[in-house]
């Protein structure tokens, strides 16, 4: 096995009563999709929040590249190559895809746009990842589908060299066609030796692009495993009860929040 | 219609480095004229109007006035016109940056109308600015603009900073009076003024609805207050005067038109070739060059009516650019480049379009936010130097009644969206022309003030129409 791009060992995350995350290990292998999967409120969006800087962990350690590193903010792990695409996009509809590729982080001298060169690199950066469906990079982002609008985020995360990948429920508003884009494109990411984590309630999709499967129950990893030695029901069964035959947490019963 | 040129000039130099680009699906680079045209059409239908309904209902009314009032177009009224409208136009274009946000700057009329006061006030008092106004007033307004610097500091709007800091070393020293520092002063004091409501709207997190309507009831008491009930300050200054009622002369005049026309020419098609060059994305050729030859002609045709002599009198004869027309030019370019070309005209539109999005994206939204309303009052200020040296005098209702009014109106029915993320500094000259065509034309109809208000408000409430429906449109537009 190789050495795991981002590895977190014992995360700890309260909301001031509420102990959100019990003890987190998680690991993300390059070229690989992990899937991170669990009922509503077991942790999901707070584990990818403490990845991405948004939230300080409490304690626990996070290795990046086999190096100890510390997230303070979501700068600090957009430095690292660590890139979030979230459930609700966050592209600015008035500008085209270009502009919103580069938002925050334009190329140029003292101030003034390099249209060119940010034309450019979008487009090549959409080619790399056989982005077919847009029909020009000034397109403006309103009047894309929700499926091309998905892709341009999730191209606008890889446009930073980034490392990890972490995808907050691309396919939730898609439809059939436009799920079947996405999950292409999320499979060729780790092609490109990307690590990619995806969360997602939808089996299928967990089934079809993953190779390992993350289980949290209540804030703790109920299971980390490949998705070849498990089956559909078994995941199921570890979502809403965290315990599957042999796998899962020794007493889920005894688990509290 | 043929397209070889696009079609050559895309063709035989191969784009660099894009064998991977080419393959770049159904991207298209060079489009041709007629997949132009039929785009265009499907984003008017799509609900992007841009300025076309504006332009459509300028023709219509110069149609309407030319054929019923003779005298409307006759040169002297031409020139008028573009001098009574160029106050409004640079009020207007300050307002698009705080509607491209979807903010609204209510306080802009009045917060001019100081502007214009205090640069009345100084010319009048020889500088004495203390005098003027009285001990406590001139400390309370010396404390204010202080305080401006402090907040456009604290929230690292230098250029905010820098100009409340003028307008206070002018009015402490008490630079004697010259024309040129006292529209110094009108300018710096505007920007001081929006440091103030920028801040207010940005960080303090008032609503910009409820900010800007209690600075402008604040901005009218001030302004009454400087000149007194019932006070008229006149500004008795030839270079104060030729600001809105100067002409340039004949070789001036096709100077600015060499000067104008050439740079937009040049810019233009210097972009458009450098972008076929490198296999960017560019509207054909034979559109831009029509675009360009559209330009040049009218330009020309403009410039060479107003060197005609247009006195109505034999006695003197009127010729010449009026002043406001480069005025306005330089204050439009300017503000387009900076809108367009700029990493910060970039980050106003994204903040427009999802503030949640520009946020993070990692841009200060609270910066931006608080920018806008400074160059805004900063516009407002320049237009008050225009209406102040137009009329030729400053009196307490400067700024004030339909100034504002007219302002927002100018940049609505040009077509900028009231709901933030759509809209062109060259909205604000269209709508304005609108506008100002209107007021014009009725007058010389000899319609009453009645008429000329209720048309006017129908026009505005005709423009937020076509802004609203067309966003409704869009949002329904297929995906």
């Amino acid at each position: 096995m190789t050495e795991p791009i981002l590895d977190l060992r014992g995360i700890n995350k309260s909301f001031g009563p509420v102990h959100v995350l019990h003890d987190i290990d998680f690991t993300v292998q390059p070229g690989e999709v992990t899937a991170l999967v669990g009922d509503n409120g077991a942790g999901k969006s707070t584990l990818v929040k403490c990845i991405a800087g948004i939230h300080p962990i409490d304690s626990g350690e996070v290795y990046f590249e086999g190096e100890q590193v510390h997230i303070h903010g979501p700068r600090d792990a957009a430095h690292l190559g660590i890139e979030v695409v979230y459930q609700d996009l966050a592209l600015c509809d008035n500008l085209d895809i270009v502009q919103n590729m580069f938002l925050g982080r334009e190329r140029g001298k003292a101030g003034l746009l390099d249209e060119a060169d940010m034309e450019q690199a979008a487009r090549k950066t959409l080619t790399s990842l056989s982005v077919r469906t847009v029909k020009s990079v000034r397109t403006q982002v309103a009047s894309l589908s929700g499926g091309q609008r998905q892709t341009v985020a999730i191209a606008k995360a890889v446009l930073w060299n980034s490392k990890v990948v972490l995808l907050d429920e691309p396919t939730a508003a898609l439809g059939v066609a436009q799920t079947r884009q996405v999950l292409d494109l999320v499979r060729r990411l780790a092609e490109q030796g990307l690590g990619v984590v995806l969360i997602s309630h939808n089996m299928n999709d967990v089934f079809e692009v993953a190779d390992r499967i993350a289980c949290l129950y209540l804030g703790r990893m109920a299971a980390e495993v490949l998705t070849k030695d498990v089956t559909h029901g078994q995941v199921v069964e570890l979502i809403t009860a965290g315990r599957s035959g042999d796998l899962g947490i020794a007493r889920p019963e005894s688990a509290t929040i | 219609m043929t397209n070889t040129t696009s079609e050559t000039s895309s063709a035989d130099t191969p784009p660099p480095a894009q064998g991977a680009i080419s393959d770049f699906g159904i991207d298209t680079t060079s489009q041709s004229t007629g997949e132009a045209v039929r785009d265009y059409v499907a984003r008017l239908r799509g609900g992007e109007l841009g300025p076309l309904p504006a332009l459509l209902g300028l023709v219509a009314l110069l149609i309407v006035f030319s054929s019923l009032a003779d005298t409307f177009f006759t040169l002297g009224n031409i020139a008028n016109l573009l001098a009574q409208g160029a106050s409004i136009t640079i009020i207007a274009m300050g307002l698009v940056f705080v509607l491209l946000l979807g903010e609204i700057d209510l306080s802009a009329g009045t917060a001019s109308g100081v502007c214009a006061s205090v640069m009345a006030l100084h010319l009048v008092k020889g500088g004495n600015l203390m005098g003027g106004m009285g001990d406590t007033v001139f400390y309370l307004f010396c404390a204010l603009l202080a305080l401006a610097a402090v907040l456009a500091a604290l929230m690292r709007i230098w250029a905010g900073t820098a100009l409340s800091a003028v307008a206070l070393l002018i009015s402490l020293i008490g630079v004697p009076a010259n024309p040129w520092v006292e529209m110094l002063l009108a300018i710096c004091v505007g920007t001081a003024i929006g440091c103030i409501t920028g801040f207010l709207v940005a960080k303090v997190g008032i609503p910009s609805f409820v900010v800007t309507l209690a600075l402008f009831l604040a901005w009218g008491g001030v302004v009454l207050q400087f000149i007194g009930q019932g006070g008229v300050l006149g500004l008795n200054n030839e270079v104060m005067f030729k600001v809105a009622n100067g002409n340039l002369t004949t070789a001036g005049s096709w100077a600015l038109f060499a000067i104008a026309v050439g740079g937009y020419a040049a810019v233009v098609l210097g972009r458009h070739f450098s972008r076929l060059r490198k296999g960017l994305v560019a509207p054909p050729t034979p559109l831009v060059l029509t675009k360009v030859a559209a330009v040049v002609v009218l330009g020309a045709v403009g410039t060479y009516l107003l060197t005609l002599n247009r006195s109505a009198s034999s006695l003197v004869v009127i010729t010449g650019v009026p002043y406001v027309v480069p005025i306005v030019l330089v204050l439009l370019v300017i503000g387009t480049f900076v809108l367009e070309r700029t990493r910060y005209g970039r980050h106003v539109y994204a903040v427009g379009g999802n503030k949640e999005a520009a946020n993070r994206a990692g841009i200060n939204v609270a910066q931006i936010r608080m920018s806008v309303f400074v160059i805004c009052s900063s516009a407002a200020a320049i237009g008050a130097i225009v209406y102040s040296s137009k009329v030729g005098s400053v009196d307490p209702n400067a700024g004030g009644g339909n100034t504002l009014l007219l302002s927002v109106g100018a940049a609505v029915i040009g077509g900028t969206s009231l709901f933030g993320g759509k809209g062109r500094l060259r909205d604000a000259v269209i709508g304005a022309a609108v506008l100002a065509t209107i007021n014009n034309g009725m007058g010389l109809l000899k319609q009453p003030a009645a008429v000329v208000f209720i048309v006017t408000g129908l026009v505005l409430l005709l423009a937020a129409s076509v802004d609203a429906l067309s966003r409704r449109r869009a949002a329904v537009a297929p995906r």
